[in-house]
């Protein structure tokens, strides 16, 4: 990207780290180039060059740095990429850098530095949590025109990609495990030597670059006598020997769903410069474990004091990353401020590296442990029962008010002093992560002694070891995961032993907060300085206390009108912090408050990678029957029907889709036409009861059917309307062919699975799918018989040996096929059923047959002209769930004699036969050439105010090129009784209303003479 | 900023003080000390003129509408947890009134004309805004479905415009309109009178008014019993005792039929998971709310930025809030495939709730075979939208034992005599 390297950042420390030094990168960050090394974050490059500034907040816009070295980062949030590989919200401390990488701060304008929205922040006193409910009100066009629109531009973080088309792919993957263990720390490591050695399938994921989690920051801390960090090595590289172990890195386990469904999102290429065609972007993996283990470790709690958002106010364990993982100083000059024993840590390293350790600033009145006594040791100045009141600094933090406190109550008891820092490392505790745990439903308690909550009872078979099981010292935690890892082995079904524990020397610490949910200040009440629980959302201690007084008391109050853990960290830094001060506030104890949910996504996931290939061609299933090909190559325009593409109409010499249409049409009234009918469903029935479950299914009767003969059929839903139609066929004693209409044939095998087995298993009657078994060609027209006949049938085609409405094996070209003597178009009409495979070669015998008989082939929009032209409703288009065969006045399809069918009862309600129900009717225009739109609304007075009374709609409207004017179906009130009286069509499109005479739906040959040809 | 109109006006019908820009920044001067609860927290008391069990959007409204209307203001709200917790607050918030049967027109417009003005009415933001519904159609078959909609909506007089593919990537930029993609976009129609508003806000304004009038909100109460006599209502038991009252509205949605069978009325529902999510906060790309069927997917951008969507129902029965996977696995490939703007960004938040769902997908605005006892149930996923006008007519069917001619059609009857409001069938729109 650079032709001349920049210069490394001078915060670099000279040595140090797990940063690969051979390899420099260099970086753009607000367009200014920077240098890093492989193996940085971007916020760690970003601390090594000095920049804190690296984002505003959403409200306030005030200035904001990089608070923690995970992905509980709430503040340093940035667009990464360019072009149509660009992402907004990215949080810094998780994207590994890479040579070239381009990132951007958001929300600010023009500048980072200077940020006109930053003047939020000074009239921040009108600006409370929820203050948008009580304004913006008067005038009330104003919240629409004006108040809406600016409230949407400040609002919002990153933006998207100005390239909508994402250059990267993704995908998802699936896998069965024995025993997943999330969280790769010390304890997750430590699960796994147990699980694996008893040889369980077992899968290790950890959200980071590489396994180790906190331990990697630890410098003062020995496994088996040597440095843990060597422990790490070894114990990695043995389980990477181990073939029943799968280790992903740079995943994020963000979903636990019923019975151990588990699901991860993994980053594959997101942290290199070159991305090779054959990664995708990201992985979904879909786990099913037998057993889970989760040692996800803790997140460090903020300290709630005024300006504690400022850049270079960081958590202290972030500080011991930076300085450990990355040899970045965070600062020159530090203060640390604490609750509990874990920051002094934080602060020998500081001194051991050579950062002035200003002060540390404690809020316990007597701490005493050997960290505390080698800090002093060291000349620290250590202020016990003090607090930071406030601190100071415009774009980063610089001075810090202190004072001494009642370390009970949090009252300041003595004078305010200052103290300058240009790093605070804060410490308020930590929260064992038991989001996964709670997304499965498992409980958990308040824990009193060390002021968190901690897993209780299980509800899927896992197990919570380590730091998120409420275990934070270095042994205990791994004594528990070993025993974790082994219980989850054995649970899994093998023989497992827990490993033993090494020796472990870490600094004896007291990691109990001492807390104060009452934020210590010498302000009046209600002045208080800004101090943030939620820091990216800028929700304050204030904006929770102003919730309760409004009577917002429920936690889930309090977070909606606050926005109080609603932002991408979801709360892992704010939530516990929240709840102390609601609890506070409400006099009531911390687990009679309780928690918000826990849901999914445990840390935010890219829609691509859920997503995965399923979009694109992959989206749906496109079905093509066997003749698809002939039909592309004659030029066939395709419409969709369901999953199937169906040929629509075929234009020849360029016609529209008007003429082609007609010339189809006439064409098959007058000569024959040929369709491709093999999207039908088709359903084959076996079993001695199958004529007694069609009798149920169908308002006729089909037991009674004879051998090689067919019956058109309806069936109802059970509130009696009509749900789908088609012809079935007795194929033999105790076999029948069903067919279906195209969109309706997964339906309706499924209605009938679900009556078969649930309500009458006693039936034995076996159903099967075969609509792809079977490519049906259609051939009708008066030369329909010539047709076959010249094709070479061994079958008599005769009226008196073939009748409408049988069917026959027979041999048609040399081929065995099924013919069926049915029509949908009123012509004489022979339905071709062959094995698919033999479709295309039929069909092409057929056309060739048929040339000198004038056979052309139709696509379903003639095929919609002719069914119409003879009055045959089509299901899903003359009728929409509300329709019962009386209104089709197909009364004469409803059996008197049956004892039952489905839908019987309900159609035999009084309401079913009203007058007034919506008919279906025929409906003839006064001008021939007049087309009612469908979906067309009738009215006996056009012009009538609104609300019209309206009559009905036309379900079916066409132009009849054999008749000469269109013709058209339509549903009307009574529309029985009405035939013969004219009705008006107003339109939408400002056109005149169509005026039009109710009729008959039977347009053409009312007497059926054509069936015979 | 001039804010109200009448600056004299500063207190509620009931006595609370008015929110304004004016109050506003009076409370900041005082720094925001002085702000009055919004609803205040009583113990019930032994009897009332009627309870309304379920403290969402629908309980609220018909508390409210009770006392505002009715002038019946010896109320008590009662809420198993607390106020605005079940559908009110997880739903995708949108709001339209482009319904194809008259009976629906006619409710949901209702609707639609009481939200045109609430946000003044009730005195509190609810962020209604009409930034206009927009459904796609994505075959032959959905733009005749459109055409059908269309007519049927402009003959009764309610706004919708019929768009070409062309016309909504104008609306809306960020759409995929290729022709080739599997399904593609064909046509929609738009109802610029549709929009969304802010869910939570509904039910803090309703509670917040129902107060100022005298209703006693009373959350973390559980009813445990209904009381009969004979075949008339005393009272419901609960977790805090026995309450008296003659009247008992039900409004609990998802668990309407618990409360059903302690009345041993078996309603025609069924309850099932849906769930929405969220995606991060981006600036502005999409002011139009969309909604597409053939697809099962909605999707609207919140003023906090975030990308709103939402699914179809699961297909099984369940008092789960959760759902499957697989739901808002599909609609996210659909969301994606519709706008390739989703891909990069990122889903925050996901949730469930329960929706009670009628053969019809039609609601259930009713009397019962109990003197006095009524319920407001059967919305399914079109609950949301129907607030105001849900509680408008019911606290009116409650207050006279008789239905109006809205809610007539939606009395339970209708599942005997057969004459269904069937949305279902009849709607080419998830709603």
């Amino acid at each position: 990207m650079n032709i001349k390297s920049p210069k490394q950042g001078q915060m670099r420390l000279s040595d140090g780290g797990r940063i690969n030094r051979k390899n420099p990168v260099s970086f753009r960050f607000d367009g200014k180039t920077f240098a890093g090394f492989e193996g940085d974050t971007l916020a760690s490059a970003l601390l090594a060059n000095g920049v804190h500034l690296v984002g505003r907040s959403f409200k306030y816009h005030r200035p904001r740095g990089i608070l923690t070295a995970g992905y509980d980062e709430p503040n340093a949030l940035v667009e990464i990429g360019q072009g149509n590989q660009q992402a907004p919200n990215i949080r810094a401390t998780e994207a590994m850098l890479y040579d070239g990488l381009t990132a951007k701060s958001q929300n600010r304008w023009p500048t980072l530095g200077f940020d006109i929205g930053a003047v939020n922040s000074l009239l921040g006193r009108f600006f409370p949590a929820g203050f948008y409910y009580k304004t913006f009100m008067f005038p009330a066009v104003f919240w629409k025109n004006i108040y809406e629109p600016i409230i949407r531009k400040a609002a919002g973080l990153g933006r998207a990609a100005k390239d909508h088309h994402d250059a990267d792919r993704y995908e998802k993957t699936h896998r069965h495990t024995d025993v997943l263990i999330v969280g790769g720390g010390v304890s997750g490591l430590m699960a796994a030597l147990s699980a694996a050695g008893s040889g369980a399938r077992v899968m290790l994921v950890d959200d980071a670059n590489e396994l180790g989690g906190w331990m990697l920051s630890e410098n003062n801390t020995t496994i088996d006598g040597k440095p843990a960090l060597n422990w790490i090595k070894q114990t990695v590289k043995a389980l990477e020997a181990m073939s029943n172990v799968t280790i992903l890195t740079r995943t994020q386990c963000f979903g636990y769903m019923d019975h151990n469904f588990l699901t991860l999102a993994e980053k594959v290429t997101d942290h290199l410069p070159q991305r090779p065609d054959h990664l995708p972007r990201q992985r979904m993996w879909k786990i099913r474990a037998k057993h889970v283990v989760l040692a996800q470790g803790n997140h460090e709690r903020p300290l709630i004091f005024g300006g504690n958002d400022k850049p270079g106010v960081m958590m202290a364990g972030a500080v011991r990353s930076y300085i450990n993982c990355y040899a970045v100083l965070p600062g020159r000059r530090a203060v640390i401020y604490t609750n509990n024993d874990d920051a002094y840590k934080t602060a020998l390293l500081l001194d051991d590296v050579g950062v002035k350790v200003a002060a540390i600033v404690d809020q316990r009145p007597t701490p005493s442990s050997v960290l505390v006594s080698q800090a002093m040791a060291r000349g620290m100045v250590v202020h016990t029962g003090h607090a930071v009141l406030d601190a100071n600094g415009t774009r980063h933090v610089g001075t810090l008010k202190i004072a001494a406190i009642n370390p009970k109550t949090g009252d300041v008891t003595g004078q305010p002093f200052y103290i300058d820092a240009d790093l605070v490392a804060m410490s308020g505790g930590f929260t064992p992560v038991v989001n996964l745990h709670s997304q499965a439903r498992g409980k958990i308690t308040w824990d009193d002694e060390q002021v968190c909550f901690r897993p209780s009872d299980y509800h899927e078979a896992a197990i919570c070891v380590g730091a998120c099981n409420g275990v934070f010292d270095l042994k205990g935690a791994m004594t528990d995961a070993a025993v974790g890892g082994a219980m989850a082995a054995m649970a899994a079904g093998f023989t497992a032993e827990a490993v033993m524990t090494p020796a472990v020397d870490e600094p004896s610490m007291v990691m109990r907060p001492h807390v104060l949910w009452k934020m210590p200040s010498d302000a009046v009440k209600g002045q208080e300085p800004k101090a943030f629980v939620d820091f990216q959302n800028d929700v304050t201690a204030s904006d929770i206390k102003l919730a309760v007084r409004e009577g917002y008391h429920s936690v889930e109050h309090v977070k909606r009108y606050t926005t109080n853990g609603m932002a991408t960290d979801q709360g892992k830094l704010s939530n516990i912090n929240a709840l102390g001060i609601l609890s506070d506030q409400l006099g009531k104890p911390i687990p009679e408050v309780g928690t918000t949910t826990f849901r999914y996504p445990y840390t935010p996931t890219t829609f691509g990678a859920i997503a995965g290939r399923d979009i694109k061609e992959l989206f749906d299933t496109e079905r093509l029957t066997r003749m698809d090909a002939w039909h592309r190559q004659h030029g066939a325009e395709f419409e969709h029907v369901g999953q199937w593409m169906r040929a629509w109409y075929y234009p020849i010499d360029g016609e529209t889709m008007e003429e082609a249409v007609n010339r189809e049409v006439k064409k098959t009234r007058t000569h024959a036409g040929i369709l491709d009918a093999s999207t039908l469903g088709k359903i084959d029935f076996r079993g001695k009861d199958a004529g007694e479950f069609l009798d149920r299914l169908y308002t006729n009767m089909f037991s009674t059917l004879k051998i090689g003969r067919c019956r058109y059929g309806l069936m109802l839903k059970d509130d009696g309307m009509v749900m789908d139609d088609g012809v079935t066929t007795r194929l033999g004693e105790n076999h029948y062919h069903m067919t279906t209409t195209t969109g309706g044939a997964a339906n309706v095998l499924s209605w009938m699975e679900e009556w078969l087995q649930t309500e009458w298993p006693e039936l034995d009657v076996y159903l099967t799918s075969v609509t792809e078994e079977w490519s049906v060609t259609t051939v009708s027209g008066p030369n329909a018989r010539k047709i076959l006949e010249a094709l070479g049938c061994s079958v008599s085609l005769t009226d008196d040996a073939f009748p409408f409405m049988s069917y026959q094996d027979a041999n048609l070209a040399g081929l065995p096929v099924r013919i069926f003597r049915i029509s949908f178009t009123g012509e004489l009409s022979f339905e071709i059923n062959i094995k698919a495979r033999h479709g295309l070669a039929l069909w092409q015998h057929l056309m060739k047959a048929g040339e000198p008989f004038g056979l052309t082939p139709y696509g379903t929009e003639a095929m919609h002209v002719l069914r119409a032209e003879k009055g045959f409703i089509i299901v899903g288009q003359e009728t929409d769930g509300s329709v019962n065969p009386h209104d089709l006045g197909m009364s004469w399809i409803v059996s008197k004699k049956k004892s039952d069918f489905i839908g019987k009862r309900a159609l035999e309600r009084k309401s079913m036969a009203l007058n007034n129900r919506k008919q279906l009717v025929g409906i003839k225009t006064e001008d021939p050439k007049a087309i009612i739109p469908e979906g067309a609304h009738a009215v006996l007075d056009p012009h009538q105010s609104y609300p019209m009374e309206m009559l009905g709609q036309v379900t079916s409207s066409y132009y009849s090129p054999v008749l000469g004017h269109s013709v058209a179906m339509a549903l009307l009130k009574g529309g029985h009784a009405m035939k013969g009286q004219t009705v008006w069509f107003p339109m939408i499109n400002g056109k005149k209303p169509i005026k039009a005479v109710i009729t008959d739906t039977v347009f053409y040959d009312p007497k059926g003479d054509r069936i015979n040809g | 900023m001039a804010e109200s109109p009448d600056r004299g006006a500063r207190r509620l019908p009931g006595g609370k003080p008015k929110y304004s820009v004016f109050s506003l920044m009076r409370n900041a001067r005082r720094y925001h000390q002085d702000w009055q609860q919004a609803w205040r927290s009583p113990e019930p008391k032994k009897s009332y003129d009627a309870i309304i069990i379920g403290g969402g959007g629908h309980g609220l409204a018909t508390a409210y509408y009770l006392a505002a209307v009715h002038r019946i203001t010896n109320i008590a709200v009662i809420e198993k947890g607390w106020l605005g917790g079940g559908n009110t607050g997880r739903n995708t918030t949108i709001i339209r009134s482009n319904y194809m049967w008259d009976e629906s027109a006619a409710i949901y417009d209702h609707a639609l004309k009481l939200w045109e003005g609430l946000t003044q009415d009730l005195n509190f933001n609810l962020m209604f805004s009409q930034r206009g519904v927009l459904t796609i159609a994505h075959s032959w078959h959905e733009l005749r479905e459109m055409s059908r909609r269309v007519h049927a909506i402009r003959l009764n007089g309610i706004d919708s415009d019929i768009l070409t593919p062309d016309q909504i990537k104008k609306l809306v930029p960020i759409i995929n309109i290729d022709q080739s993609i599997r399904y593609p976009v064909m046509g929609g129609f738009l109802q610029r009178r549709g929009g969304t508003a802010r869910h939570d806000a509904v039910a803090w304004g309703y509670a917040r008014a129902a107060d100022d009038l005298g209703v006693d909100i009373i959350q973390n109460c559980e009813v445990t019993g209904l009381r009969r006599k004979g075949n008339r209502i005393e009272g419901v038991e609960t977790t805090k005792g026995f309450i008296k009252s003659p009247k008992v509205g039900c409004v609990v949605a998802g668990h309407c039929s618990v409360l059903g069978d302690m009345a041993d009325i078996r309603l025609p529902i069924a309850s099932r998971p849906l769930q929405a999510l969220v995606s991060e906060p981006i600036k502005p790309e999409l002011d139009t709310v969309i909604m597409s069927n053939a697809v099962h997917m909605y999707i609207s951008q919140s003023d906090k930025g975030e990308m709103v969507l939402g699914a179809g129902v699961d297909k099984y029965n369940s008092y789960a809030q959760r759902g499957s996977f697989p739901v808002p696995e599909h609609m996210i490939a659909a969301a994606v495939e519709l706008f390739p703007i989703l891909s990069r960004l990122r889903m925050l938040r996901h949730w469930g709730g329960i929706v009670d769902t009628c053969p019809d997908a039609s609601p259930i605005l009713s009397k019962t075979d109990v003197k006095g006892l009524y319920f407001n149930c059967g919305w399914g996923t079109g609950g949301f939208k129907a607030t105001p006008g849900s509680g408008h007519v019911f606290a009116d069917l409650i207050a006279n034992d008789r239905p109006n001619s809205i809610a007539a059609p939606y009395a339970l009857d209708r599942f005997q005599t057969g004459l269904l409001i069937d949305e279902h069938g009849a709607a080419g729109v998830a709603h």
